[in-house]
């Protein structure tokens, strides 16, 4: 038997979709497990446990990140935005609503992961081209679509956005 | 029902009924299910391909009374997993038969220190010889299997095959291979299962077929009916790798909530379910064809093979639509089909998308090609010269009734993707381009439904409720795993009872609610399943009439009102509708003869290659998808299954290869096992021809399958087209590629003959 | 998830200082875990040894990335996208951003670290033939100071390094002389994107009145470290391009590398699509310089 250390929980705070947590965790434990066992937050699914399929991709400070890959401890003080906290109340956002209109959603595990790799990308490149969708999303592996309607998806949220901005405008 | 162009709901892409909860994170699949008390289960399974268990050990280091632990000695009922044969251990007893058969299980409340044990765990095990291959399976060196390694072999034979060969002015051989494929849903294999003194077992689950699950419990528990439930859970993809497999882990679940009273959970990683759990199977297809010297088929021998892997499962079925799709969309006027399913010391092979006929197809297509080159003529002349024409009958007989046009369809699809320019274009810049273009067609049919009385034996019944305040429920045992179940049998209740869609809710699959409508599987539930809930939506109308609902038009508030009045006086508001075999369908089961299925759907696709000569790698630039389908019930919906079931193909020929190793997949993770990603596939063209069935919901042919089964050979017959080189072997990887332009000689398969007139 | 996080230990320090610290009091316990997307996976597979790790992600110290006239200095914690953003970086070191580009995806780009994939040490590491082919030099950094040693010195072995115990990679420094060089890399797996490669080539060279003048070529995944091919560029060197040089490199080529056959790959398709590549670089770099 390995040589046991015995580490003890440790206290961390952590803000996620805006509300802040101060929890007890091993600081080993991974991001995803703390989000969906201590936390509740369900949203965020675990597909391969290697960074190779994105479903359990996250915003942390602002930057998607696969959260099977990082050690709760490297979260302390982040600001984490998870599926859940992209709908306000009932209104959906419009990426979320364009895979709902596009079928960029068949299963739906690999959707909550794709959603945030395509807000992140939007948010760096709010009218990105065909081959930069593809780019931004190349991290997350959808099984189901074939990948075309989400890629129509994205491309339509970002001309709804567009129109919405310049009608502001 | 009404005329097609009354209808405002079938036909139209209304939302996904559980879209919103799955773009919000609210939709929920098996794991993220936590019970009070639950305890996490784990598998101990066989490092050896084959031999006797002689021993188990348990670590003392770990302190094994945490953990309630089973073997075969804690199965209730019978330790088997109930399908077919019956013939396969849920805990392997003394014999083991494939590498990561599972023996021990293992719960514990803390499911790290459960990862740990199963690895403190030993089993000692005798080796004996074990066979790894068709080749050894066949040479009966070792028999592992019954008394000659085959658990099932068919025959089909039509017309008078044996005096042909003489008259025949070619005749072709060639020898064709597919490998596994894994089915890498995103979501792996889960279950929570609960047991209770009073009410039985509960186990909720990943899952396809809550019923196969049932059966398959009851019989492993020796518990009846009414004391097993079974529930399906969002499920995250399954493409058959959950149809016959979840009543395994089910069962192992449930033999630890047994033992340990407590509600335990079972969810594999990506490692454990890739290398555990089924996958397609292997083929081997052997085609020597007498052929005319215009290119017509007049008679041919076929012999297919695939690996089942240890157990029967469902070899016998995925060996039977392989065998009836053997021949193709073509006329045969004299044929002889013979086909068997062999025993290795593997996993056992299963359900994936197409079964059986993708691999089988796939020797026809490539065959065609084959016949072309030999005879002199175009790949896409000597298919119009041998295609199916109303009239005519397939290899099983069966009489084409409806008016389809193969011809038509072809050239549809061959000038949507531009192929006799570009094909022309090729082959004039290929002599000197460090990229070498191609093109490829793949012309299949592909049988919806069970095998012929096989709907019948299914008996499936379906449900439709109402309640007092008008809304509608579904109630059917087939599941939604993203293909649009949920969708599409909801806007035919609600299309048929003239009722808004967003009134209709489709229950969750539990079997303590829902009657059995059979699994979802063969590409049966918008046609079967949904012609069924037409009907019992029918049956709804009948007795709302009774209830003062008017003859003709009505809006939603009457129809409430009249649910309202029925339920008040009648308590319940329900219809159901039992499967009705329709007229003139015959299947002979022994000669297997007749109409082997209600309805053929038919695809011509077309396949735009490059391989770079830098790299070798192959890529698919263009394709196109064109079928005819009876009817489109949900344009996007219908869009979005051929989509993603041509990349699964491109997969299938290209990418995806399982590494064996003594019985055991060695590539068992996301990183080496390789599926095409976004920029590896092409722009996918998809184009819908619609004739109608009779026999499907509103005219509707099933689709689930259909794009799964072209995809390969159009993309290989590009390949040869683009190099000049044969390929014979899928999956096709940039080493095989160079190894064949390496290589002197580069043929793959048995030698073709000419024999001149 | 085959690993216990109860019986792991990590600590976060403020600053590099303390983990230089203790690095330097316990040195060979601590394994230092930066963007985590090498370690974890490890970890997750219950593969990973060690117990005891230190986060070195968060310290602003290890992530700056910084230019004087002659050097660009690259701190060891700046991510693939860090490297990817950076103007200096795109403009004069086209090898490393587009190394950057194809490891994994966006999410792994935006965690992943220079200084932990030359850490990692894998032959198939993608950023490590451009540290070569641009001969970088390693800032060292340990409780007993720091030291300068050259890249190409680092790797010795599969998996084995000049890193001494309780010694962090600090900083990654590349001179700011390759702006007149044609650069040149490719990177083949099994798919076009998020694929772990079967070979890397990134080469760099000058060519004057049709002869090559100066050559390097760097290759991943073909030996147990990354490697430049001194032989082959030395059948290079000083040559005309013409038909027949491009046959000779091949045959230099086929001595001095010894791939193997893995779960990946096969030595025959590695040595032989290493040779296409060796090819293409060469008529792009003749092709250059006949339009310039």
């Amino acid at each position: 038997m390995s040589l046991r250390c015995t580490p003890t929980k440790q206290q961390i705070t952590l803000a996620v979709n805006g509300v802040r947590h101060t929890i007890l965790v091993y600081p080993m434990a991974r991001l995803v497990d703390v989000l969906r066992e201590q936390l509740d937050l369900t949203g965020t699914k675990e597909g391969c446990g290697e960074g190779e399929c994105g479903s359990c991709s996250v915003l942390l400070d602002g930057v998607l990140v696969n959260s099977c890959l990082i050690p709760v401890l490297q979260a302390n003080h982040a600001n984490i935005v998870t599926i859940e906290g992209l709908a306000r109340d009932e209104h959906l956002h419009p990426l979320q609503q364009a895979f709902v209109e596009c079928g960029g959603a068949q299963c739906g595990i690999c959707t909550p992961g794709m959603i945030l790799a395509a807000v992140q990308l939007l948010e760096k490149n709010p009218q990105p081209t065909l081959e930069e969708i593809r780019e931004g999303l190349s991290g997350n592996l959808c099984r189901c679509t074939g990948y075309v309607q989400i890629f129509e998806a994205v491309a339509k949220a970002a001309e709804n956005r567009t129109r919405r901005e310049e009608a502001k405008g | 029902m009404d005329s097609w162009s009354e209808q405002h709901i079938v036909g139209t892409s209304v939302l996904r009924k559980e879209g919103r909860d799955k773009v919000t994170g609210a939709a929920h699949y098996i794991d993220d299910m936590r019970l009070p008390g639950m305890l996490y289960g784990a598998t101990v399974r066989s490092k050896t391909a084959r031999g006797r268990i002689t021993g188990i050990s348990f670590d003392p280091a770990m302190d094994w009374k945490q953990f309630v632990v089973a073997t075969a000695k804690d199965i209730p009922g019978h330790n088997c997993i109930s399908l077919i044969l019956d013939d396969q251990p849920c805990l392997a007893d003394g014999a083991i038969n494939h590498p990561e058969e599972p023996i021990v299980l293992l719960a514990h409340p803390d499911k790290y220190v459960l990862a740990q044990a199963v690895e403190a765990v030993s089993i000692e095990v005798k080796p004996l010889a074990a066979i790894h291959s068709i080749e050894e399976s066949e040479k009966k060196a070792e028999i592992i299997w019954g008394a000659d390694n085959v658990f099932k072999s068919f025959l089909i034979e039509k017309g008078d095959i044996d005096r042909v060969w003489a008259r025949a002015d070619f005749i072709v051989e060639g020898e064709y291979f597919t490998g596994a494929q894994e089915q890498l849903y995103i979501e792996n294999n889960g279950v929570v299962a609960v047991f209770d003194a009073a009410t039985g077992i509960t186990v909720w689950g990943s899952l396809q077929c809550p019923y196969y699950v049932h059966k398959a419990l009851m019989k492993l528990l020796g518990l009846p009916e009414e004391r097993v439930r079974v529930v399906q859970m969002e499920t995250g993809g399954a493409f058959g790798g959950k149809e016959e497999y979840p009543s395994m882990i089910a069962g192992h679940a449930a033999v630890l909530a047994m033992k340990s009273g407590r509600p335990v959970k079972i969810v594999y990683d990506r490692l454990e379910d890739m290398v555990a759990t089924t996958k397609r199977h292997p083929s081997r297809t052997r085609h020597r064809t007498a052929v005319s010297k215009d290119g017509k088929i007049l008679a041919g021998e076929i012999d297919f093979t695939i690996d089942g892997g240890a157990y029967a499962t469902l070899s016998s079925v995925v060996l039977s639509r392989g065998t009836i799709h053997a021949g193709g969309p073509y006329f045969w006027p004299s044929v002889r089909v013979r086909s068997k399913a062999i025993a290795t010391n593997a996993p056992p092979h299963g359900a994936f998308r197409g079964f059986g006929a993708p691999q089988s197809l796939f020797a026809m297509e490539r065959h065609m090609d084959r016949i072309a080159r030999v005879v002199g003529i175009s790949p896409d002349e000597v298919r119009r010269r041998n295609f199916l024409r109303p009239g005519q009958t397939t290899i099983t007989e069966q009489v084409i009734r409806e008016q389809i046009d193969l011809p038509a369809l072809l050239e549809k699809a061959l000038a949507d993707a531009g192929y006799y320019e570009k094909k022309e274009r090729f082959a004039r810049t290929n002599a000197t381009a460090s990229i070498r273009k191609g093109m490829g067609i793949g012309t299949i049919l592909h049988g919806a439904g069970f095998t012929g009385s096989g709907e019948r034996y299914l008996n499936s019944l379906v449900g439709i409720e109402a309640t007092a305040d008008g809304k509608v429920r579904v109630l059917v045992s087939s599941t939604e795993f993203g293909q649009g179940t949920n969708t599409v049998l909801c806007q035919i209740a609600a299309e048929t009872l003239g009722i808004p869609y967003e009134l209709v809710s489709i229950a969750q699959p539990d079997t303590t609610v829902v009657p059995n409508s059979g699994p979802t599987v063969a590409s049966r539930t918008a046609m079967v399943i949904g012609n069924l809930v037409g009907s019992a939506a029918v049956g709804l109308l009948q007795t709302l009439r009774s209830a003062g609902l008017p003859a003709e038009k009505y809006t939603a508030e009457q129809f409430t009102e009249a649910c309202s009045k029925h339920v008040a006086q009648n308590g319940v508001l329900r219809s159901l509708a039992r499967y009705q075999s329709p007229e003139g369908i015959f299947w002979d089961d022994l000669k297997y003869k007749g109409e082997a299925y209600a309805a053929y759907a038919w695809a011509a696709y077309v396949a735009e290659v490059s391989v770079d000569l830098t790299t070798y790698s192959a890529r698919v630039e263009n394709f196109v998808a064109a079928q005819e389908i009876g009817r489109v019930l949900h344009p996007l919906l219908a869009e979005g299954q051929i989509i993603g079931g041509v990349a699964q193909g491109i997969g299938f020929a290209l990418y995806e290869k399982v590494l064996w190793q003594n019985g055991r997949m060695v590539n068992g993770q996301m990183t080496n096992y390789i599926v095409p990603a976004a920029s590896d596939l092409p722009p996918i063209h998809v184009v819908f021809e619609e004739i109608g069935n009779l026999h499907g919901a509103y005219g509707a042919k099933g689709i689930g399958e259909l794009p799964m089964d072209a995809p390969a050979p159009a993309i290989i017959n590009a390949l040869v087209n683009a190099l000049g080189v044969d390929f014979n072997r899928i999956p096709l990887l940039p080493e095989d590629i160079f190894a064949s332009l390496a290589s002197d000689s580069n043929s793959q398969g048995l030698a073709t003959s000419e024999v001149s007139s | 998830m085959r690993a216990n996080p109860a019986e792991y230990e990590l600590r976060a320090p403020d600053t590099l200082q303390e983990v230089i610290a203790l690095l330097g009091k316990e040195p060979e316990t601590w394994l230092p875990i930066a963007g985590g997307t090498d370690v974890m996976v490890q970890y997750a597979a219950g593969k990973l040894a060690a117990r005891k790790l230190v986060s070195i992600g968060g310290l602003r110290e290890l992530r700056k990335i910084e230019t004087t006239p002659t050097e660009i200095r690259i701190g060891a914690g700046s991510t693939y996208t860090d490297i990817r953003n950076h103007p200096v970086i795109a403009e004069e070191l086209p090898l490393l951003v587009r190394a950057a580009g194809c490891t994994g995806g966006i999410a792994n780009q935006n965690r992943g670290t220079l200084g932990g994939n030359i850490a990692n040490a894998s032959p198939a590491g993608d950023s490590l033939p451009a540290l070569l082919a641009y001969d970088a030099e390693l800032l060292l950094a340990s409780a007993r100071g720091e030291r300068r040693v050259l890249y190409r010195n680092f790797h010795t072995d599969y998996k084995k390094s000049l890193l001494a115990p309780g010694e962090l990679i600090h900083t990654v420094c590349i001179s700011r002389s390759f702006a007149g060089y044609f650069s040149y890399a490719r990177k083949v797996g099994a798919r076009d994107a998020q694929a772990i490669s079967k070979v890397f080539l990134a080469a760099l060279g000058r060519i004057a009145a049709g002869k090559i003048t100066e050559i390097r070529l760097a290759v991943g995944s073909v030996a147990p470290i990354p490697i430049r091919l001194t032989q082959t560029e030395n059948a290079l060197k000083n040559q005309l391009v013409d038909g027949s040089l491009v046959e000779n490199c091949r045959r230099a080529l086929a001595q001095e590398i010894r791939p193997i056959d893995d779960i990946r790959s096969t030595a025959k398709y590695r040595t032989a699509v290493l040779g296409n590549l060796i090819a293409e670089f060469v008529n792009g770099l003749a092709a250059e310089r006949a339009s310039s």
